[in-house]
């Protein structure tokens, strides 16, 4: 059998003697616009971003109310600003979907069997979503008291 | 690259993460990031948030909450720069940027809280 020529396979591909080249589709960098399930998972990954972004903004807290009074006025007004306004309910509807999607994961994470049946995935998320609204008025309560 | 062995420590951390963030950003950043700046709720004074923070429980909450939270977002943020931009050739960068980002929020969260009271 002949065998072809590397140069009229392609002009721009080396070999190796060890190790043949492996073909890879090209993957767009954009790879995650084209369906509604690939959108959804890059989102949930970025409300990472804004789980920061909380962290952040909370140390900045933390340090104007150590500096004292006057300190806390002008981060509360900076918190008033319509910008940050803005940036924070984005970040409020990220840390929510966050919240949701990871609630509904736990069933698939740790599915629950009761008398050999698989317990209703509702129903193993439920106890989380008590714990969420249960912790947030706790929460709420313990603030504005 | 982290080893394969960390990986379990590191999805521990971020899966911690991901409950605490999960349970406790939403409430606290509906309050303090859009309640009180428009006016919906009215704000605490700062010398209740001060009596607040000067628990100790208190404290050790926004400590686990700001710590567990940056390690959770280290990981996620990690694997969707591999994955969305696919970056695979800058993964030591971006392994050192989030896990230090992490470590030195962590450390700066505990200068606060350890100093603020």
């Amino acid at each position: 059998m002949a065998v072809a020529k590397p140069e009229t396979i392609s002009a721009g591909t080396r070999y190796t003697d060890f190790h043949p080249r492996w073909y890879r589709r090209r993957v767009s960098v954009y790879w995650w616009l084209g369906q509604r399930q690939y959108l959804k998972f890059i989102l949930r990954e970025l409300s990472s971003v804004f789980v920061a972004l909380f962290v952040v903004e909370t140390l900045f807290q933390l340090a104007a109310l150590k500096s004292g009074p006057q300190a806390y006025a002008d981060f509360q007004s900076f918190l008033e600003s319509p910008f940050v306004i803005v940036l924070n309910i984005i970040a409020f509807l990220f840390v929510v979907f966050h919240a949701i999607t990871w609630f509904n994961l736990a069933p698939s994470a740790m599915p629950v069997r009761l008398g050999g049946k698989r317990v209703p995935d509702f129903l193993v998320a439920a106890p989380s979503y008590v714990m969420w609204v249960a912790i947030s008025v706790f929460v709420g309560w313990m603030v504005t008291r | 690259m982290a080893k394969q062995s960390n990986e379990a420590f590191f999805w521990v951390l971020f899966s911690a993460g991901g409950v605490v963030a999960a349970l406790l950003i939403p409430v606290q950043l509906f309050l303090f990031g859009v309640a009180f700046p428009l006016g919906w709720l009215g704000a605490p004074s700062y010398e209740s948030l001060m009596a607040l923070v000067s628990l100790p429980l208190v404290r050790l909450y926004l400590f686990v909450l700001c710590s567990l939270s940056l390690f959770h977002w280290a990981h996620r943020f990690r694997y969707t720069l591999y994955d969305g931009l696919r970056v695979k050739h800058l993964n030591e960068v971006i392994f050192s940027l989030c896990y230090g980002g992490a470590v030195v929020g962590t450390a700066v969260a505990a200068y606060l809280l350890w100093t603020i009271a």
